[in-house]
């Protein structure tokens, strides 16, 4: 586990130590007819080798959209990138040109999706789709490319990987249909994974076997991983440090057993005391009112105040901290632990200064 | 915090669900009656300017039909004067003459009954055979489903034209304009039965057929609430769009010699007529186009408002 | 006809206060006591529960190559008020259950009793009143609303089938009354589906199940397409309503926690049966079929001082297809305990020492998930 590297990133040279990955305040809009939405609304974080970090968020909380921005997968039109750096291994990717991008992303971040299915190709091989990330970035030959396959296929741990080197996607089940896709994703030893809801569609039988997949292939490669996830428990399981994200903004930030553990942001707080747990049969659940915002019309001040329950309004609220007109920093609360939330010390039960 | 601010927060909550119910425990009841799908089309359709452009057209071509005189500038389009043949528009006759000499504005004019009723009951007959087969054979499925679709099979063997032809040539329906209309429609029905039958099979096996199956719905029910509301739309603008493909091929069949024939008057007939003399006599095929076209668009166009019209998710 | 419409009526009382019911005089009366019954009633029994889809092949002329068996043999008690959890994971066959249950599909063999009497050979009114008495809400909000409708008009759809549970006047404030009571604004009835969120148009999607005045829920997954903030919203709204109007639920998922948070009893499922069945705390704190065990050993934790307390059993291989099913006991081909007899003779769901049936030869209970301390 590493430090949580909360200063701004340094642009220089890149001694050891320096993150793998720094996205600094990251916006993307999408512009549409109706007006645009704003899905992500200055993001920044940052990623050292062999780190695993979690962003946590419900739908529309920007999660994914940022991760797309890194991958350089937007649609543009009608996406944005309308302010802030994303530095790879301490260079800027969005000041590159198109092809260096490519080069740049190709083989350094790779990325694997919710829906296995659709992202292979029914037609072709499982073999034949991975191959051809050596076919094309290595220039092997297909016989080469396909011993590869067979090998990168053993490690995810497909049965009978020589075997099966040349079924169809069709023919494999879910859980092995995302091996494929991280088997493809990891034929160019990455150094940053990010897995978008790896395991959502997935049952939690193997859920559990994909995720220790990956907990183990980081292990061998050191690489980092960015897991986008809603599901707390895979976040506890998997995760060093978390991102919680609302309304395309990071409210909470820190490392897993401090954030689960005595949350600093009343959202965070929220959905803690939203899921109903296995260990216990448990009371009343403790929902978060209301519904996530449409990122077209979010909320003056802090989005989350309309549905807070700490919410300070008028003049109950201290000088400068109106929930409903101030828009709380992300600032740091206690040491290792930032929050975006002007009565964060109330959260966390600590004393305010 | 400004009243502004209050009136949002509020709003925000409302939206949110938040702060209804418990609260108020007393309902009003909002307004006497309630909104159903047609209504609201119809509110919206109210709203549309591409609706009016269309209709504006659409009732001004449907006028010209009933009562050609109005439109006609007084001239008889049975008035001939080989003297006058092939003239070029001016101030006096708009359209020119065409080879016989006849007023060209009034033969345009009145060729709008002829054209519009072929396009319209041959609409009509596609958009009944194609609803109740297609809907027939999606709903029941199974061996009804098979027996209509290698019917409709059958049916799409045979060409358009060709099988008009045949029935027109055999001559049991006559040659008159209900006869060219009948032998279009019934070969121009398939795309309509299998679009419906399409969509009816995706939206039956929908939750919210199976809700209301569960619910105790009868098969009568659930095809006209929820089946065919969610599964005309795409019929309603193929057939629109049909329209104009209906009265092109009269002309075709004109062409051909089986369709309308002289003396009726048909802008199909017109074009055909005109397309031999487009070096000398351009404006004989340019006036009947131009106002097949603008026919044709204002049925396209009123085809598309009623799609949107019909389907909420396109509100903003 | 007239004895179940009472039981309706009861159920909803409260719903309509002032408004008229079919047999009004009763309703003042203590709940419990007349038409009601006691609590604990046995509503739904559902007995060796078999569906078969057929397999074929051809378009024209079709035959049939084999047999997918989605559910094979499950039995299931559903008593009055209370909540019946069925878990597994995707493919076992629970949401064939859940329509077979609200008479969707036919079952091939097995019978459900309502109240009794067979689901099966009802006909005509009995079918239609069964379809009054026990409803449906689905998992995907978007799908279950029929988006060319508003909610007002979804809402009272019932009313137009079974025109005897609500007078037609008044019908639109009834729907107002039931869009309060679920968590929306009594103004949206003539909004469509698509103007709200996932979780409202689950609201939206209980009124229409209330608006009938129920016995029975059936409620396939209805949570698990939900935000996790709203997910809560949702599963309190619905212990709500069963302690209202006194509901019974069948509660159908795949999210182990869940299930066990709104649950009275569990029931586990796994290619077509069940394999095990309980009280919630039978089921989770000591679960004795292996199938139970590596399930729950899977559930990642969402607290981290119980971060890698529990073993963690990873289950070799795929679930076989449900068109071609093992001999034997179902789960033997992933099964680390299987010996012969396993192959030959499927285990019946039986209590065999452990305190609630499980369907292993070899059940023996096991505590794989921690007991929070806190």
């Amino acid at each position: 586990m590493t430090n949580l590297d909360l200063s701004k990133p340094t642009s220089d040279a890149a001694p050891a130590g320096t993150p793998l990955l720094d996205v600094d305040d990251l916006r993307v809009e999408f512009r549409t007819r109706t007006g645009t939405v704003h899905a992500v609304n200055g993001v920044s974080y940052s990623l050292a080798a062999g780190e695993t970090l979690a962003i946590l968020g419900e739908s529309g909380s920007g999660k994914s959209v940022s991760a797309q921005a890194i991958m350089g997968i937007l649609e543009t039109p009608p996406a944005v990138i309308s302010g802030g750096g994303i530095w790879f291994e301490g260079r800027n990717v969005l000041e590159m040109s198109a092809e260096d991008q490519r080069k740049v992303r190709g083989p350094g971040i790779s990325m694997i999706f919710q829906d296995a299915l659709s992202s292979l190709n029914p037609v072709y091989s499982v073999g034949f789709q991975i191959g051809e990330m050596f076919r094309a970035h290595r220039g092997m030959s297909r016989k080469e490319a396909r011993k590869r396959a067979v090998e990168l296929m053993d490690r995810v741990r497909i049965p009978a990987a020589a075997r099966r080197v040349d079924d169809y996607p069709h023919q494999f089940s879910g859980g092995m249909r995302q091996r494929v896709m991280i088997a493809m994703a990891i034929a160019l030893d990455p150094r940053i994974l990010i897995a978008d809801e790896p395991t959502t569609a997935l049952d939690v039988t193997v859920q559990a076997q994909v995720m220790d997949l990956l907990k183990d292939l980081q292990r061998e490669t050191g690489m980092g991983l960015i897991l986008i996830t809603h599901d707390l428990g895979v976040v506890n399981e998997v995760a060093d440090n978390v991102a919680v994200m609302y309304a395309g903004e990071i409210v909470e930030r820190g490392t897993v057993d401090d954030v689960f553990t005595r949350p600093a942001h009343p959202y965070t707080e929220g959905l803690m005391g939203s899921v109903p747990q296995v260990e216990a049969k448990g009371g009343r659940l403790q929902p978060i009112a209301g519904q996530p915002p449409n990122l077209a019309r979010i909320p003056s001040g802090c989005p989350f105040h309309p549905r807070c329950a700490r919410r300070r309004l008028g003049a109950e609220a201290a000088p400068g901290r109106e929930c409903s007109t101030d828009v709380p920093p992300l600032r740091l609360v206690v040491p290792g632990r930032e929050a975006a939330c002007h009565y964060s010390e109330e959260v966390l039960g600590v004393r305010a200064p | 915090m400004t009243d502004q601010q209050q009136v949002d927060l509020r709003k925000d909550e409302v939206e949110a669900g938040t702060t209804t119910g418990l609260a108020s425990p007393s309902v009003d009841v909002t307004n006497e009656r309630q909104n159903s799908l047609w209504s609201d089309a119809w509110g919206e359709l109210k709203r549309n300017p591409l609706f009016w452009i269309g209709a504006v057209f659409g009732l001004l071509f449907l006028l010209m039909a009933i009562v050609p005189q109005l439109f006609a500038r007084g001239a008889d389009p049975r008035a001939c004067s080989l003297s006058n043949s092939n003239q070029k528009p001016s101030a006096e006759h708009w359209f020119g003459f065409d080879q016989q000499g006849c007023d060209y504005l009034a033969n345009v004019v009145y060729g709008a009954r002829n054209s519009l009723i072929i396009g319209l009951l041959a609409v009509a007959v596609v958009l009944v055979l194609g609803v109740v087969v297609g809907a027939v054979s999606g709903f029941y499925g199974g061996w009804v489903d098979s027996l209509l679709s290698r019917l409709t099979d059958i049916f799409y063997a045979i060409p358009f034209i060709l099988g008009a032809i045949v029935v027109l040539r055999s001559g049991i329906l006559g040659r008159g304009v209900v006869a060219v209309a009948i032998a279009l429609a019934a070969f121009g029905w398939m795309t309509a039965m299998r679009l419906v039958r399409s969509q009816v099979i995706a939206v039956k096996s929908s939750d919210y057929v199976a809700a209301a199956r569960a619910m105790g719905a009868s098969n009568g029910r659930i095809l006209l609430r929820h089946i065919l509301p969610n599964a005309v739309a795409p019929v309603l603008v193929y057939t629109t769009i049909t329209i104009g493909v209906l009265i092109a091929a009269e002309a075709t069949l004109t062409f051909l010699g089986v369709g309308l024939q002289r003396p009726a008057i048909s802008w199909g007939l017109q074009i055909e007529n005109g397309q031999s003399l487009l070096r000398t006599a351009p404006h004989l095929v340019l006036f009947p186009s131009i106002v097949l076209t603008v026919t044709v668009m204002a049925f396209v166009m009123m085809g598309d408002a009623l799609r949107d019209a019909l389907d909420p998710r396109q509100r903003a | 006809m007239s004895e179940p419409r009472e039981h309706g009526a009861t159920a909803a009382s409260s719903l309509s206060k002032p408004a008229p019911t079919p047999v009004a005089p009763t309703l003042e009366e203590p709940a419990a006591s007349g038409a009601r019954g006691p609590l604990g009633d046995t509503l739904l029994e559902v007995r060796g529960l078999q569906k078969h889809f057929p397999l074929t092949q051809g378009i024209v002329f079709k035959r049939t190559i084999g047999h997918v068996r989605a559910v094979d043999g499950v039995d299931l008690t559903l008593r009055r008020g209370e909540t019946v959890g069925l878990v597994g994971e995707s493919g076992c066959g629970k949401s064939t259950v859940s329509k077979l249950i609200v008479a969707l599909e036919r079952p091939t063999a097995g019978s459900i009793l309502y109240k009794g009497k067979d689901v099966a050979r009802m006909g005509g009114r009995a079918l239609k009143e069964y379809r009054r008495e026990v409803q449906i809400i689905f998992q995907d909000p978007y799908a279950s609303l029929n988006p060319r409708m508003t909610v007002g008009d979804i809402v009272a759809e019932g009313w137009a089938v079974h025109d005897d549970v609500a007078p037609k006047k008044g019908r639109l404030k009834r729907t107002q009354e039931l869009l309060d009571r679920v968590g929306l604004n009594p103004d949206y009835v003539n909004r469509y589906p698509h103007q709200f969120s996932g979780g409202q148009r689950q609201r939206i999607g209980i009124a229409r199940a209330l608006a009938l005045q129920p016995e029975v829920i059936v409620c396939d997954e209805p949570v698990s397409a939900l935000d996790v903030s709203v997910q809560a919203q949702v599963v309190n709204l619905l212990e709500d309503l069963q302690d209202e109007f006194g509901l019974s639920y069948l509660f159908i998922a795949h999210d182990l926690s869940v299930v066990r948070h709104i649950s009275d009893r569990v029931a586990v499922m796994y290619l077509g049966s069940i394999v095990e069945e309980g009280t919630d705390e039978q089921v989770y704190a000591s679960p004795s079929h292996p199938y139970t065990q590596a399930l729950l050993s899977s559930v990642p934790l969402h607290e981290p001082h119980l971060r890698g307390q529990k073993d963690r059993i990873l289950l070799q291989g795929d679930v076989p297809s449900p068109a071609d099913p093992p001999s034997g006991c179902r789960f033997r081909t992933r099964c680390w305990k299987a010996q012969d007899v396993c192959a030959t003779e499927a285990p019946a769901l039986v209590d065999r020492g452990q305190g609630h049936p499980s369907a292993c030869h070899f059940a023996e209970a096991r505590m794989v998930v921690p007991v929070d301390a806190e």
